[in-house]
């Protein structure tokens, strides 16, 4: 029972999702015009994560290690589909705010990444917990970065009308979106540079693929303990290779890929001596 | 003659005034990512606009020539994704076999582009706009095109910003965002164009 609540604790605090680890900012960015909506799509990432982490988990013996990477997929995506259904039918208001941003959770990095880095690993209990928890963190963070653009930009939290200020509305509009999450980022910044002049462990933070889900297939997306390009895969690809790495280096987006491989490193011990445990 | 005009107000309209990137917020991973080096971020530009429009092509044809006929519309999502996949796989094989020059430039850019929101993003809005395979071609066009500009003029401020003093916590990540974030008011600027 530890281990479930300290799974939560690592998605909701630890290692969370969007504030810590920088994961999934398609629809952080995109869903966060206010809080409601935030809340909205963090909760329906959070059943979609939750569910497909448990199914993953119960198949990890099944799926094939080559052909993992698509079966997640449809997993997610049947997932995704069922949810879309379901709001379309009960929550057509959430539905139609959200729009075409629901069936895109099935591109989200989380859910890929949380499937790759620990459900295909663990069992199912441990794995309903771990989605849970950063499902929540999820949910968490988007409910804040929504409120605080709602709070600005439209005068108002939740929907009620506060009439305190005359709203600057623009934090409502495409580029307040940037200007949250770049003081966001600063906060991190911040953080880290207090954080390593006290000695503490920071390489957590903006940790995850920078901003980068899409490398989330191709292996140097910090979230993947397993590396997705195959021996075969790494001969025939030779002639780019000194090219792919030069990619690499910019799509580190905080440009620490030195710290990413040692969070990569770390977390498979982890998942190592988990599975020792278990 | 209406035909021409519609098409070209979607060129226009996805390129510009509704920017996937800056007012849609879809394919941000790529542009915050692969954009430090201007040479780098047109390659990227360009393997966008090669597999966008192909896979509109390819998602609008299976959607309206396989997926109506069988009233299986509510499977497009899974659907979707799976072919774009595959037809990612597949283009960077024909093109590792047969235009190696091609390849050479756009292939390390190809399994980037998988799971990038943007593809998926095109493809669905598609079918939420009731866009014919040939209307939807033409949006996937304007839309990649949108982000390969953005992309581009991002890449090449970035170049710039290197050699800027900047406060330490805005350093990296924060400053980009907020020039994406200035990008995004300069591009509002376009609304009144249609």
């Amino acid at each position: 029972m530890n281990k479930c609540i300290e799974r939560l604790n690592n998605g909701i605090i630890k290692e969370n999702p969007t504030l810590v680890l920088m994961l999934g900012m398609c629809p952080t960015l995109a869903v966060t015009t206010s809080a409601i909506n935030g809340l909205g799509m963090g909760l329906t990432t959070t059943v979609v994560l939750t569910l497909s982490n448990i199914i993953i988990a119960a198949l990890r013996g099944v799926i094939p290690d080559k052909i993992r990477i698509p079966a997640f997929i449809v997993i997610i995506a049947s997932f995704v589909t069922m949810m879309q259904l379901l709001l379309q039918a009960y929550i057509p208001s959430l539905y139609k705010a959200l729009g075409i941003y629901i069936p895109l959770i099935v591109v989200n990095c989380i859910i890929l990444g949380r499937a790759e880095a620990y459900a295909y690993k663990n069992p199912v209990l441990p794995s309903l917990f771990d989605g849970l928890g950063m499902g929540l963190g999820f949910t968490l963070a988007l409910t804040l970065i929504g409120l605080i653009r709602e709070f600005i930009g439209g005068c108002s939290a939740f929907g009620y009308e506060l009439n305190l200020f005359t709203p600057v509305a623009i934090f409502k509009m495409a580029p307040g979106a940037f200007f949250v999450l770049a003081l966001l980022t600063a906060i991190q910044n911040q953080v880290k540079i207090t954080g390593e002049k006290k000695g503490k462990d920071v390489s957590r933070i903006q940790s995850g693929c920078g901003a980068d889900c899409a490398s989330c297939m191709v292996g140097d997306c910090a979230e993947r303990t397993v590396p997705a390009i195959t021996e075969e895969a790494v001969v025939t690809k030779e002639a780019v290779v000194t090219e792919e790495a030069a990619g690499n280096e910019e799509t580190a987006a905080t440009g620490e890929s030195a710290v990413n491989t040692e969070t990569v490193e770390a977390a498979s011990e982890d998942n190592k001596s988990e599975e020792v445990q278990a | 003659m209406s035909t021409v005009r519609d098409l070209l107000i979607i060129l226009i309209g996805s390129s510009l005034v509704s920017n996937v990137v800056l007012s849609q917020f879809l394919g941000l991973c790529p542009f915050l990512g692969v954009s430090k080096k201007t040479e780098t971020a047109a390659g990227m530009g360009v393997a966008v606009i090669f597999v966008i429009t192909l896979s509109s092509a390819v998602a609008g044809a299976i959607y309206h020539y396989i997926l109506t006929p069988l009233n299986m519309e509510y499977m497009q999502t899974i659907v979707f994704i799976l072919v774009i996949a595959a037809l990612v796989q597949f283009v960077e094989m024909f093109l590792k076999k047969f235009i190696p020059s091609l390849y050479k430039s756009l292939g390390v850019y190809l399994p980037l582009i998988t799971t990038n929101c943007a593809v998926l993003g095109v493809a669905l809005t598609n079918v939420t706009k009731g866009y014919g395979v040939l209307y939807g071609v033409v949006n996937g066009f304007a839309t990649a095109l949108g982000f390969t500009i953005s992309i581009i003029l991002l890449a090449s401020i970035r170049e710039r910003l290197e050699y800027n003093d900047i406060p330490k916590p805005l350093k990296g990540m924060p400053i980009v965002l907020l020039t994406a974030g200035l990008m995004a008011i300069a591009f509002c600027g376009f609304s009144g164009l249609i």
